[in-house]
């Protein structure tokens, strides 16, 4: 236990102590270049002082909004494609040429149209996060076992009942892997979104703005925490509802 | 003739929408002002010379990620010591977004194609890194064991069936390094780019309202990011891994 948490730390004693060598060798400035002690003091005056913890909240906040309105809507548009030949044929070539394009790129467009702050890095988010969604969730509708719908009509089921005990558990495998690399890439594209929509509070102005003052410190501690963000979001979020749900049901290995 | 009459269906919804007079024409052209603009500016270069920046950036980082991340899979396949020194790292870097170091680099490097080429090169790199390494430890032992009786000694091993074995795995994270370096570098270059590239163009347009230049600039970005996943990576992926038999053809 204690052997493999020496092991797992060593890498970044390794990396840390380099970090340090070069900050007090006095190389580059300490405002370009912080020791990590000065990183890790910003970081705790920045939470002790309610700051930090803002960005956090309102950044959270956009991603959750965001990512809901691409949960709802994607899944909901890629069953309907999945189920419907209309909604297919008219749907499909929209998201085809739609999903390749970076989501960046339509942010200036976004924010023109919804303003700068919430409502434009919210929109985009959504709009972004939305494509991996439709694609898995259509797929997953499409990779239901024939076989299974037979035998669940032959028993009797219809409509609503063949929907919720047939295909919606059988595609959930696909529609949950959409709805993590949705979530992935909302994260993505929401921290870059808050460097250009000139928003109050987030992780990624207090990043980009941090610039302005040469505050490399706090920038550090930004980026610390959407790293530990990130990490908590797959490791909290999306590996148990996996083990709660498809993995329960034997649809999936653990 | 179905994809047709659905972007057709859009379009002419678009063109409504634009023509209704509802929203600004500055905000919404309308598809004849957008393309006039597409015409305007592939004619006088102008566009071609924003598209070479952006893929001399998006290539440099792809490249430099190409060739760090094979060299470290390898050798965190090969050796112990090596995986176990940059696997928590690899780990712990990955869930940070690309973008978010751009400030950094900027700070660190100055605004231009310096930075741009860093925030790529670290999109770019993890997909490399963590394909190359489960590629080369997914190699069939059998093959290994075989190729070792009939008298293959390290470079052979290597070359002949490491690398062949690997390839599936290594071309698939290409591919993926390039879907992150694509978005990356438009972001970086709204970002940190000065003069020139796809990124920077709709970024300055959003300054003075031309959605058409916006417009004009995303039907670009989206052609290049299709021709180069048509062209450039269905046929690598046919001359290479189906040729060789790794995996089928789709």
């Amino acid at each position: 236990m204690i052997g493999r948490f020496v092991t797992a730390a060593l890498p970044f004693l390794v990396v840390g102590a380099i970090w340090e060598l070069v900050a007090h060798s006095a190389a580059f400035p300490d405002r370009l270049f912080p020791s990590l002690e000065v990183v890790a003091a910003t970081a705790w005056r920045l939470t002790l002082a309610g700051i930090l913890p803002h960005h956090a909240a309102d950044t959270v906040f956009r991603l959750v909004t965001g990512f809901a309105v691409a949960a709802l809507a994607g899944v909901a548009i890629g069953i309907a494609m999945g189920r419907s030949r209309m909604a297919e044929s008219l749907l499909l070539p929209l998201v085809s040429i739609g999903a390749p394009i970076p989501g960046l790129a339509y942010a200036p467009l976004f924010l023109l149209w919804f303003g700068l702050g919430d409502t434009g890095s919210i929109v985009l988010v959504a709009f972004v996060a939305a494509f991996p969604v439709i694609q898995n969730s259509w797929t997953g509708v499409k990779a239901v076992k024939e076989i299974w719908v037979r035998a669940a009509r032959t028993m009797g089921a219809e409509g609503r009942l063949l929907f919720r005990h047939v295909i919606l558990p059988g595609a959930l495998p696909y529609i949950l892997t959409g709805l993590r690399l949705g979530l992935a890439q909302a994260w993505r594209i929401l921290v870059a979104v808050e460097m250009l929509a000139a928003v109050e509070w987030g992780l990624g102005w207090l990043i980009f703005g941090a610039r302005e003052f040469l505050n490399t410190d706090a920038m550090l501690a930004g980026i610390a925490v959407i790293g530990a963000i990130g990490l908590g979001l797959e490791k909290l979020v999306f590996q148990p509802l996996e083990r709660f749900t498809v993995v329960r049901w034997g649809m999936m290995a653990a | 003739m179905r994809a047709l009459l659905s972007i057709g269906v859009f379009l002419a919804a678009y063109e409504a929408v634009a023509r209704s007079g509802w929203f600004a024409a500055a905000l919404v052209p309308t598809l004849e002002v957008s393309l006039r603009t597409l015409w305007a500016m592939l004619g006088d270069g102008s566009m071609a010379g924003h598209a070479g920046n952006t893929l001399f950036r998006v290539f440099s980082g792809l490249a430099l990620a190409c060739a760090f991340g094979l060299a470290l899979g390898f050798l965190m396949a090969r050796y112990r010591p090596v995986e176990r020194l940059f696997l928590p790292l690899v780990s712990a870097l990955m869930p940070i977004p690309s973008l978010a170091w751009a400030p950094v680099f900027i700070l660190w490097f100055g605004l231009g194609n310096t930075a741009t080429i860093l925030v790529v090169f670290y999109a770019a790199t993890f997909p490399m890194v963590i394909n190359t390494w489960s590629g080369a430890r997914a190699v069939n032992p059998i093959w290994l064991r075989a190729a070792g009786a009939m008298g293959a000694g390290g470079t052979s091993m290597f070359w002949k069936v490491v690398v062949p074995g690997a390839s599936p795995f290594i071309i698939t994270g290409l591919r993926l390094a390039f879907q992150r370096a694509w978005i990356a570098v438009v972001g970086a270059e709204m970002l940190a780019a000065s003069a020139f590239g796809l990124g920077w163009v709709i970024f300055d347009a959003k300054e003075f309202l031309n959605a058409d230049i916006m417009l004009a600039a995303l039907a670009v970005i989206g052609a290049i990011g299709f021709a180069l996943e048509k062209f450039a990576f269905q046929p690598l992926e046919r001359h290479t891994v189906v040729r060789w038999g790794m995996v089928k053809r789709a």
